[in-house]
């Protein structure tokens, strides 16, 4: 339990900290409303993202699949609102278009999820190599349906997704958080997430304690690959086209965040709560070095050294608890 | 024979002759000497990262941020060449590289040994760090026009032949070198107690400890010699293309990792063999060249290329699942199978 809060408290002290070397480089004009506005139209695509790595993660699994899921179900998206719906036919750009192409888009990611889940749960190949085989074949798949060329020129409405408000609050963040509290709400209080977090710690227990383990690899992979199917959505809408290779660099960045978070690599632990702040943590980092025209690779290589200090901090605070418990 | 069958080697060897059978009906180019050679030269890069991914799977470790070492250390000779080419000679190139790669790679080490932070974290996070520090640095200009002896060594061939337009083709330097490296490597891990000792540490990292191996050495070994091989890669990369590109192979890690599992190493670690990597890495490039050869459009290769890394996994899972069935009906420990030979 003290492990847990101490983690928390650190990732907060790193918020904190972070807040007002921003603040102190930046001046106040970093925590102004647009700025704070900007982040929250930014922070969205790679949280909804880390969450379908999250999924995975707790399982003592890893989706490497997510960034081709969720470009393969843009691209459907975008081939029902142009080619399948084009401008000028009767019903194009209606609210039900729009909605059929989201749920179709989401739903090709369900369906990658269920063959990674076949492939992970019941052929049995370990979760990394499966993954990587479904994000070469469907990022292929994707080529092939665009020969590598941009879809583009979307309706309004799905425009609105990622670029308006509601109430001052912009509709990417609301979807984010939205996504947030279902995947809290699966993880703490619906009898699968109880699975997932016992088949991480130990497969062996959670199989003898009578838990199907093949059905909750099977959901664990579908959830992931609506979640990508959701990020999908966003992306489109905020690119106003899709592409097979948008965002691949995010892959190893939702790794990133979620350890950042507190979700353990090898399975088992790790809450939304956590993740939401690492999220913060490294959007701001991002905004405030790109408020200060400093390149973008800086904030790669700031987000890759926090992860590091802060998993040091955690390491040598376990062995001062491991310390204080034997004395 | 029946040992043959158990040997993941086997089947992935038996993939490539159907491949190869394949494309030399469709297209009777592929089985030349000329192509051979080709193939040979191209695998080398990719072999070369895949030597010390090999150890590091072996290990019960993962290494992400080859490339990222790779980059930085194939930038900086670039660098050097162009600033003071015609003081150097390819032995202190390779020196560069390798103390740089080396160097780095011993971050790593350090970091996951003292701190015990999983080696997947640890090197996505310093291929962050390599790669973001490199890039702010020199803003991802491509560098190229190296000294003229650069571009001469790479053309060195150890023996030649001429097509029958009299072009020159052969046994290329660069494929010696990935040849030398997997003859050394295949000793390190057969007959050396330092290549027993990293089988022993991804078998079981525990019974390795007690069983006396110096864990920390070890760790420090393995991805320094991942370090060395990205460094050693860089310079077959500048070599082949002469140019020096920052974003031409961070991002490529996973083919590297995906080609030695496809050879039968396990990402659990303690098992793993130099020929199954060179199996693995040739079934690979065979895939692009041979699509190539056989005129299927590009849009294809990952298609085909995902396709193959799924069924020949899933193969390989199959077996395994079988196997320990028929181990735990028959309580008899096995006779060779999985073996980490």
């Amino acid at each position: 339990m003290l492990r847990k809060i101490s983690y928390f408290v650190i990732l907060i002290l790193a918020m904190v900290g972070i807040t007002i070397l921003m603040v102190m480089m930046n001046g106040v004009d970093f925590l102004s409303l647009r700025n704070l506005k900007s982040m929250s139209f930014q922070l969205p695509e790679l949280g909804i993202l880390t969450l379908a790595m999250m999924i995975a993660m707790l399982t003592s699994g890893i989706n490497l699949s997510i960034i081709a899921t969720a470009n393969l179900s843009g691209i459907v998206m975008a081939l029902i609102l142009t080619k399948v719906f084009p401008a000028g036919s009767p019903l194009a750009g209606s609210i039900w278009v729009s909605l059929f192409a989201i749920f179709a888009g989401i739903g090709v990611g369900a369906i990658v999820g269920i063959l990674n889940g076949f492939l992970i749960a019941v052929v049995d190949i370990s979760p990394i190599l499966a993954t990587l085989g479904t994000m070469i074949m469907i990022k292929g798949i994707s080529v092939v349906i665009t020969e590598g060329y941009v879809i583009s020129g979307f309706p309004q409405l799905i425009l609105a997704i990622g670029n308006k408000s509601i109430l001052g609050i912009p509709n990417p963040m609301l979807i984010f958080l939205l996504c947030a509290g279902i995947m809290a709400v699966i993880l703490n209080r619906t009898p699968l997430g109880t699975r997932i977090y016992l088949l991480g710690s130990n497969p062996t227990a959670c199989l003898y304690s009578g838990v199907n383990n093949k059905k909750v690899l099977f959901k664990t992979y579908i959830i992931s690959g609506i979640y990508s199917g959701v990020a999908a959505m966003i992306m489109i809408s905020r690119f106003n086209s899709a592409k097979a290779d948008y965002g691949e660099s995010y892959l190893l960045q939702t790794v990133l965040a979620a350890v950042l978070g507190g979700i353990s690599a090898v399975g088992g632990f790790g809450r939304v709560s956590g993740l939401i702040i690492s999220l913060v943590i490294m959007q701001m980092i991002s905004s405030g070095l790109n408020l200060l025209g400093v390149s973008n690779f800086m904030t790669i290589a700031l987000w890759g050294i926090i992860l590091i200090l802060v998993m040091v901090f955690k390491h040598i605070l376990e062995k001062l608890v491991i310390k204080k418990q034997a004395a | 024979m029946k040992k043959l069958l158990y040997r993941h080697e086997t089947y992935v060897f038996l993939a490539i002759i159907v491949f190869i059978t394949v494309v030399s009906v469709i297209n009777p180019a592929f089985l030349t000497l000329e192509n051979l050679f080709d193939l040979l030269k191209s695998v080398s890069l990719m072999g070369t990262f895949a030597i010390g991914m090999l150890f590091v799977l072996i290990s019960g470790g993962i290494d992400i941020s080859f490339t990222a070492i790779a980059t930085v250390s194939g930038y900086t000779i670039a660098v050097l060449l162009l600033r003071i080419g015609y003081h150097l000679n390819i032995f202190l190139v390779f020196l560069i590289a390798a103390v740089i790669g080396i160097a780095l790679g011993l971050i790593n080490a350090l970091i996951i040994h003292n701190f015990k932070m999983p080696s997947i974290i640890t090197t996505i996070a310093t291929q962050n760090i390599f790669y973001g520090i490199l890039m702010v640095i020199t803003n991802g200009t491509w560098l190229y026009g190296f000294p003229v002896w650069f571009g001469d060594f790479a053309t060195i061939r150890v023996f030649t032949f001429y097509t029958k337009g009299g072009l020159p083709f052969g046994l290329s330097i660069v494929t010696v070198i990935w040849i030398l490296l997997i003859l050394i490597s295949w000793f390190i891990l057969k007959y050396t107690v330092l290549g027993r000792g990293i089988y022993a540490m991804g078998g079981n990292t525990l019974s390795a400890k007690r069983a006396g191996f110096n864990l920390f050495r070890l760790t420090m070994f393995v991805y320094g010699w991942m370090g060395l091989m990205a460094g050693i890669g860089s310079v077959i990369q500048a070599l082949l293309v002469q140019t020096v590109a920052p974003n031409s192979l961070v991002g490529k890690e996973m083919d590297v990792i995906a080609a030695v599992v496809l050879g039968g190493a396990s990402l659990a670690g303690g098992s793993g063999s130099v020929l199954g990597m060179i199996l693995g890495v040739t079934l690979i490039s065979l895939l692009s060249n041979g699509m190539t050869i056989m005129r299927v459009p590009a849009v294809w290769y990952d298609v085909v290329i995902g396709l193959v890394i799924i069924i020949s996994a899933g193969a390989s899972a199959y077996r395994r699942k079988i196997f320990t069935r028929r181990k735990v009906i028959t309580e008899q420990p096995s006779a060779g199978g999985q073996s980490a030979t």
